[in-house]
């Protein structure tokens, strides 16, 4: 099993923590893992992406040209995800900020509403962990089952408060997905 | 505990690795994408109550790894391909003086300010002695997080082993991004090859050490040079390092070292499963260049793949001897081959 994931959405997303998680958990599942961020001249507002790869074998590129899965955190993200989607790739967008339909008509495509989700757990910012959960619903790579014990070390101490918001946003994001 | 995998940055990793190496001292100054690692050793050199010192400048840190190279500590810097161009003057001394120390380059695209992205355009300044004067010094080209902790931990020991500087090539790809990686133990001091070259510290002996590059007769200048050869034709022997995949039944073979050689291994993969009989060549010393094991490749076709206009693939045409087709495909200013593209190109040179 090898499964590339191309993530974008805007920076204060949460998509690198997001990438980082992933790859995190997927570790701690005995997997191979890399993440690669794009790194560049940031600013706030503009697109952060994460390329990530967990697989049984050992990874031969890191790089993530033709993603066996997408993920859209917002409008702007989606051209990017469609232009190297590989055929017949999974697409999942965020439909509380992308509004329009794919023009990818092979791609299977999964709506997960995780603004709305997010903000009825308590805040906008677990929208993240709630895509996290239903990427591991819909690719089935990394189950995600040690991610209360990886967001212990992840998060500082005086985080760990908002650790079961984040647990029921996984969650939650895992059955958004039919 | 060792073993535990963490997961962690190409550049702190080797970091860690360097402090459980026995780094003493640590100087250098930020850039991008090397920058995590200055900031890696600002916090974890303190901790361990080593020295840290981040310098007004790139030529002023090196001066300092030579200096405390010299008085025989383990020192390092590290930067980013205009960085590392500014220490050029730097380590021609150290290699003049025979001063052991570790530099790491995470390179990206040049000439000059260029970019920031992944490049592997710094071959030719890190093979050849990218400064002034006859001398070469060791590099090591890691291809994942694990081998860069893995090789910088094991440069220390080859810098004093062979007192030259030991440089890790590795590029923006490799120091940005995270995989697992495990670590061994902490290096013990009483294992460090003796310095008795080394300046201060004398212990009341009346005997005094110069370490210096400065040679003003030309007849006993050109002994030492020779000397230092010498040295290099025993490191030849010895160090040369490499890893191959299906070689012998091969039509083709990738050569290609460090994040380039991660997307060459995918390629192969991909023209194995089309029934193509391509392998991989991998360097991971970069000098000494594994030669003898590439001159016993020759007269097989060779396809060379980097992150620059086409550097080592003039070492693959040199160590096979001409009797080897070598074709070369290579993407610059920043921008990473994919899989797809090289695997395009095999079938472009094998004609299926």
């Amino acid at each position: 099993m090898t499964e590339k994931t191309f993530m974008a959405g805007f920076g204060g997303q949460g998509v690198v923590s997001m990438g980082q998680l992933w790859v995190y958990c997927g570790m701690k599942e005995g997997l191979e893992v890399t993440f690669f961020p794009f790194y560049g001249a940031e600013k706030r507002g503009g697109i952060a992406r994460a390329s990530v790869i967990v697989s049984t074998e050992e990874i031969s590129s890191p790089l993530v040209s033709a993603p066996d899965s997408a993920v859209v955190m917002n409008m702007d993200s989606l051209p990017l995800c469609e232009a190297i989607l590989k055929q017949g790739g999974t697409l999942i967008i965020n439909s509380s900020l992308v509004k329009v339909d794919t023009k990818r008509t092979d791609a299977r495509v999964v709506k997960v509403p995780c603004n709305e989700i997010a903000e009825r757990i308590g805040d906008v910012k677990f929208a993240n962990m709630v895509m996290m959960g239903a990427l591991s619903k819909a690719t089935g790579a990394v189950k995600l089952d040690k991610l209360e014990a990886v967001l212990k070390t992840f998060f500082s101490e005086s985080k760990h408060k908002f650790i079961p918001m984040n647990m029921q946003a996984i969650q939650e994001g895992a059955d958004a997905v039919g | 505990m060792a073993l535990e995998k963490r997961l962690m940055k190409g550049n702190e990793a080797i970091g860690e690795a360097a402090i459980r190496a026995g780094c003493d001292a640590y100087f250098g100054y930020p850039i991008t994408p090397q920058s995590e690692l200055i900031a890696y050793m600002a916090k974890h050199m303190l901790d361990a109550k080593r020295v840290f010192i981040q310098a007004e400048s790139e030529v002023s840190a090196i001066n300092m790894v030579y200096g405390a190279g010299a008085t025989g500590a383990r020192a390092m810097t590290s930067s980013s391909s205009p960085g590392v161009s500014l220490k050029q003057e730097g380590i021609s001394y150290a290699c003049g003086a025979d001063v052991p120390m570790v530099v790491v380059n995470v390179a990206r695209s040049g000439p000059g300010l260029g970019g920031i992205s992944p490049a592997q355009g710094d071959y030719f300044q890190s093979t050849r002695g990218g400064g002034h004067g006859d001398y070469y010094h060791i590099v090591l080209a890691p291809k994942s997080v694990q081998e860069a902790a893995d090789l910088t931990y094991e440069a220390f020991d080859l810098a004093d082993e062979w007192r030259m500087p030991a440089m890790i090539l590795a590029d923006g790809m490799i120091g940005q991004m995270m995989e697992g990686v495990s670590f061994p133990e902490p290096k013990d001091p009483a294992t460090r090859v003796a310095k008795p070259w080394a300046v201060g510290n004398r212990n009341g002996r009346k005997d005094v050490n110069h370490v210096d590059s400065t040679h003003l007769v030309p007849e006993e200048f050109e002994q030492a040079l020779h000397a230092r050869y010498a040295r290099y034709e025993e490191m030849k022997k010895v160090l040369p390092r490499f890893e191959e995949h299906f070689v012998e039944d091969a039509d083709l073979i990738l050569t290609a070292y460090g994040t380039s050689a991660r997307v060459c291994l995918g390629a192969m993969q991909m023209a194995r499963k089309l029934g193509l009989k391509v392998g991989l060549f991998r360097p991971i010393t970069l000098w000494p260049y594994p030669e003898k094991r590439l001159g016993e490749l020759e007269g097989k076709r060779f396809l060379a793949v980097e992150m620059s206009m086409g550097q080592m693939v003039e070492d693959v045409r040199l160590y096979t001897h001409g009797k080897s087709e070598v074709s070369f495909y290579g993407r610059c200013g920043g921008m990473i081959p994919t899989e797809e593209d090289v695997l395009a190109e095999i079938r472009k040179i094998l004609k299926k």
